[in-house]
């Protein structure tokens, strides 16, 4: 099972943290693999908040290809980061191009349009770009969205840490989410791995999501086009948190609702029993058969945690106002956050829901008998 | 015959019937029970002459011959009493002394069922004992991350939905604006499906009411039970148990003056309202009940005479085209319970049922449609039709999902399987099939009828005989001393048992996939079959 651990900083911290994290919970994950997901982000790129950054994978030829597109669609390069990799070769990381973190000008002409709309074409473009790097095998990219950067590539996350050189001083933010992979079910595809990114909302899940083929399906056909891809079962958790808040125009209190909601008996006793069975019955090809724990962030940059019911090795969360961490094993949080008092972490029970908001002040827990801020 | 006297085109020999009876006369007792049960007055007793020659070696001896009468079970072979295979006789001989046996050759009945020109019509299913839905296995068990469910400790939530449910954006839109959202039932997916009082015995009709309701009320099982086209008894449309009956209307709409009379006084909306356009066994053909079990309970329930045959038209006569008959009765069915009652067609599986589904998605008053498969059971059908037409249920579930999900509809219009379930007694493993293959939830009547009454019918062309009034259990027949041999306390026992452990063994295959907090509606990924052209078909997994 994939080993998860996020936090959320009212500093800037380097992604090295997260990446200690996940080293001392490594006889979780087989280091097959790590994703990184950094949001709030500090350094240069405080300055450039609305600023789209591409983040992705290129060989040479890719690069050329990548220019000439943004080019012709009017972006003008703002800032780059590229990772500059050492020349001997390390074993189990596989050598690539260039890891390219760019932030872009938008387009004269994109002036005037809502950010409904411009979020639309960013997502857009994005595809574009991975299906012209799937054509031609030159070009993989992960996310481009303003204000968010994200890695991912095959190997043990510490070792890869050091290989990107990812302890750089430009390369920090408030929140950092990092996965180190298991490799089980799915041959290993970049795209396949965790967190997975869709408009502002980040998901990483660790578990298995029994109910793939059926939310797959349901996915795929709302006519949304960023509702593709779905190499690894756990990208779904991005899409019906995305689905849920900016379709149906729900809270994340609603989420778990959706995707684990009350049982018959519960659900009558729920001050919303009505809006709740309404939303069970219309959102039932999205109710997820875990066991998962899912991690994720909105785009007001909040961190939320929350497992299912057959969830038994429980994600926790804890820290100190200021920082608090997400992590799959206590270890994880000790090693990144150890002056905290433990006595104050949480693991959250099959109907909670636990929230940091931006503030970074507490952890809030929302549990799935209360009441709802409901869209009506 | 004398081997100097003509034959009969039509004469057979015992050889040339399907069911044989093998009798020991050494073991009979001549108490006569066999010939008193046989439903089709197979066997008689006769007296038979036997000569003995008395010969002696000695020379001038004289031989002589000794004549011996004896009595014994004789075998009819005329078309009409041609035995059936039901072996009543063996169950009423206390000596074990008769069984029939199937001739293991061909048999050349076929060639004459159809004296006066009446081609062969019978009960039962489609003589073919394959099923596809015997060869999928389920595959995908976990094993790794998410570990293997307990079936017997875990908690499950086995329910579908009937009824049209909106996308959830429409819904939250009506919620909203508190316009009119579509009634959505919550049951258990195995529903009993359309078998009418008539077709059906009182006593097993009386079974299965009571089966149903103990299984609602001290199982806690939503069990829900279609009525058939042959109306509803008066009291129970009145009761509070009718929430529990799906009404069905069909081509003869027999019993609807009585249910519309009855709507007034009706304290609990019906679970839902079944129109009925095609049924499995006989698609395109209408349904029949034949006057021999058209007594005078049966014609005041329906509201026609006594003793007449009773065949329902292939279609709705008082519309013009399906398409204008499945959208204006949707909407009159709805009306008349004020829109608080799901209302759904059923059809035979054809390769046309996609139209059907693609006029139903743009009908909100539409909840959903029930496809019944070429393995459907019937009461009373022409042999041809059951034998011969139609279509799989398999791929015709699989095609309708598909192409839901394809239009993006695929919660908001349930379908629901029926035809051939459990025909060879692997019932739970077929209905997770079919769901898998994207089925709401799956419909039986033939399996119920062998579980829960001891129907003795098989795909051998055993029995068969429901559309005469014979049936020697008592379960179709409308003669009280052939329904009198079935208790319907014991009906209702059955039918629970059935049920409970139904629910057990779908546990058992949905809880090693890993699922168990909804039903795992079109979770194709978990089947596997070892034929590469069906799963290709099928769009499942090859695996040998």
């Amino acid at each position: 099972m994939c080993r998860l651990f996020a936090l959320t900083s009212k500093d800037p911290v380097s992604p090295m943290l997260a990446i200690k994290a996940l080293d001392v919970m490594k006889e979780g994950h087989d280091g097959s693999g790590m994703g990184l997901l950094l949001q709030d982000l500090g350094g240069p790129f405080e300055e450039m908040k609305e600023a789209p950054i591409l983040s992705g994978i290129f060989s040479e030829e890719g690069i050329r290809r990548l220019d000439l597109f943004m080019m012709d669609k009017g972006f003008l390069t703002k800032y780059k980061i590229s990772l500059k990799i050492p020349k001997k070769p390390v074993e189990g990381i596989p050598r690539r191009g260039l890891y390219l973190i760019r932030a872009y000008e938008l387009p004269e002409d994109w002036d005037n349009l809502d950010q409904e709309e411009i979020g639309n074409r960013l997502s857009d473009i994005r595809f574009k770009i991975r299906e012209m790097g799937e054509e031609k095998k030159d070009m993989i990219v992960f996310s481009f969205w303003p204000d968010t950067i994200m890695i991912k590539e095959i190997g043990d996350p510490l070792l890869l840490g050091d290989y990107l050189g990812l302890d750089r001083k430009e390369l920090n933010a408030r929140i950092i989410m990092a996965q180190g992979r298991q490799n089980t079910n799915y041959a290993i595809n970049l795209y396949a791995c965790h967190p997975f990114f869709i408009k502002g909302y980040c998901t990483m899940t660790n578990g298995e999501n029994t109910a793939f083929i059926p939310i797959r399906d349901f996915l795929t056909s709302r006519q949304i086009p960023a509702y593709s891809g779905y190499q690894s079962d756990s990208e779904v958790f991005a899409h019906i948190l995305h689905y849920s808040m900016e379709e149906l125009g729900m809270g994340i209190d609603a989420y778990k609702h959706v995707i684990t909601p009350l049982q018959e008996e519960d659900l009558k006793q729920h001050p919303d029993a009505q809006f709740l069975s309404h939303l069970k019955r219309t959102c039932r090809p999205l109710i997820i058969d875990g066991p998962n724990c899912v991690i994720g962030t909105l785009p007001d940059h909040s961190l939320f945690m929350a497992q299912d019911r057959k969830k038994l090795r429980p994600g926790v969360v804890g820290g100190k106002p200021g920082i608090y961490g997400f992590s799959s094993e206590i270890c994880g949080l000790d090693a990144v956050i150890p002056d905290r008092d433990q006595s104050q972490d949480i693991q959250p029970m099959h109907l909670d829901t636990v929230i940091v908001s931006p503030d970074r002040l507490e952890v809030k827990i929302c549990r799935q008998t209360e009441t709802l801020n409901l869209p009506l | 015959m004398s081997s100097n006297r003509n034959l009969e085109p039509s004469s057979l020999s015992l050889n040339d019937l399907p069911w044989q009876i093998k009798y020991n006369n050494n073991r009979c007792t001549l108490c006569g029970q066999c010939t008193a049960v046989c439903p089709v007055k197979a066997i008689e007793l006769k007296v038979f002459q036997k000569r003995t020659i008395k010969a002696s070696i000695k020379k001038d001896a004289v031989p002589s011959n000794q004549y011996d009468s004896f009595y014994a079970i004789q075998q009819r072979t005329d078309v009409e009493n041609a035995c059936i295979g039901c072996a009543m006789c063996t169950m009423a001989c206390p000596n074990d002394a008769i069984a029939p046996v199937k001739n293991p050759g061909l048999d050349r009945m076929k060639f004459h069922i159809n004296q006066q020109g009446v081609p062969r019509r019978r009960g039962g299913r489609r003589n073919a004992s394959g099923s596809i839905l015997d060869r999928i296995k389920f595959t995908r068990i976990s094993m790794l991350t998410d570990p293997a469910l307990d079936a017997g400790r875990h908690e499950f939530e086995m329910r579908t939905l009937l009824g049209r449910v909106l996308s959830p954006r429409e819904n939250m839109k009506r919620l909203r604006e508190k316009g009119w959202i579509p009634p959505v039932r919550q049951i258990y997916p195995l529903i009993i499906g359309g078998m009418s009082f008539g077709a059906l015995s009182p006593n097993m009709w009386e079974g299965l009411q009571m089966g149903v309701a103990y299984l609602n009320e001290e199982m806690g099982m939503p069990v829900r039970m279609c009525t058939g086209e042959g109306g509803c008894p008066p009291r129970l449309l009145r009761s509070r148990f009718l929430k529990y009956v799906i009404l069905q209307v069909a081509s003869g709409y027999f019993g609807w003056d009585e249910i519309i009379h009855a709507i007034p006084h009706m304290k609990e909306d019906p679970c839902a309202i079944e129109i009925k356009y095609g049924q499995g066994a006989k698609p395109g053909d209408g349904g029949l009940l034949m006057w021999h079990k058209v007594n005078k309970l049966i014609a005041a329930i329906r509201g026609v005479p006594q003793g007449v045959s009773l065949p329902s038209p292939p279609t709705h006569q008082t519309q013009y085209s399906i398409e204008e008959s499945v959208a204006k009765m949707i909407l009159s069915m709805s009306m008349a319970w004020g829109f608080r009652v799901p209302v759904y067609p059923k059809i035979s599986a054809s390769s046309t049922s996609l139209a059907v589904l693609n006029n139903l998605t743009r009908n909100d008053y539409a909840s959903g449609l029930a496809i019944d498969g070429e393995d459907g059971g019937t009461g009373a059908a022409y042999s041809v039709s059951m034998d011969h037409m139609g279509h799989p249920i398999a791929s015709c579930i699989r095609d309708n999902y598909l192409n839901l999900t394809k239009i993006g509809k695929q919660n908001e219009i349930p379908i629901f399987a029926g035809g051939g379930i459990g025909k060879n007694g692997n019932i739970a493993a077929n209905a997770a099939s079919l769901i898998m293959l994207g089925a709401s939830g799956v419909q039986i009547g033939k399996y119920l009828m062998q579980a829960a009454a001891g129907c003795v019918g098989t795909e051998e062309d055993r029995c068969n005989v429901c559309n005469l009034g014979i049936c020697p259990k008592g379960i179709t027949s409308q003669d009280p001393r052939l329904y009198r041999r079935l208790d319907p306390e014991n009906v209702a026992q059955r039918i629970v048992d059935l049920f409970v452990s139904f629910d057990t063994e779908l546990k058992k295959i949905v809880a090693p996939l890993g699922r168990s907090t909804s039903l795992p509606i079109g979770m194709s990924d978990a089947l596997g079959i070892d034929d590469h052209a069906i799963a290709k078909r099928l769009n499942i997994n090859y695996v040998v």
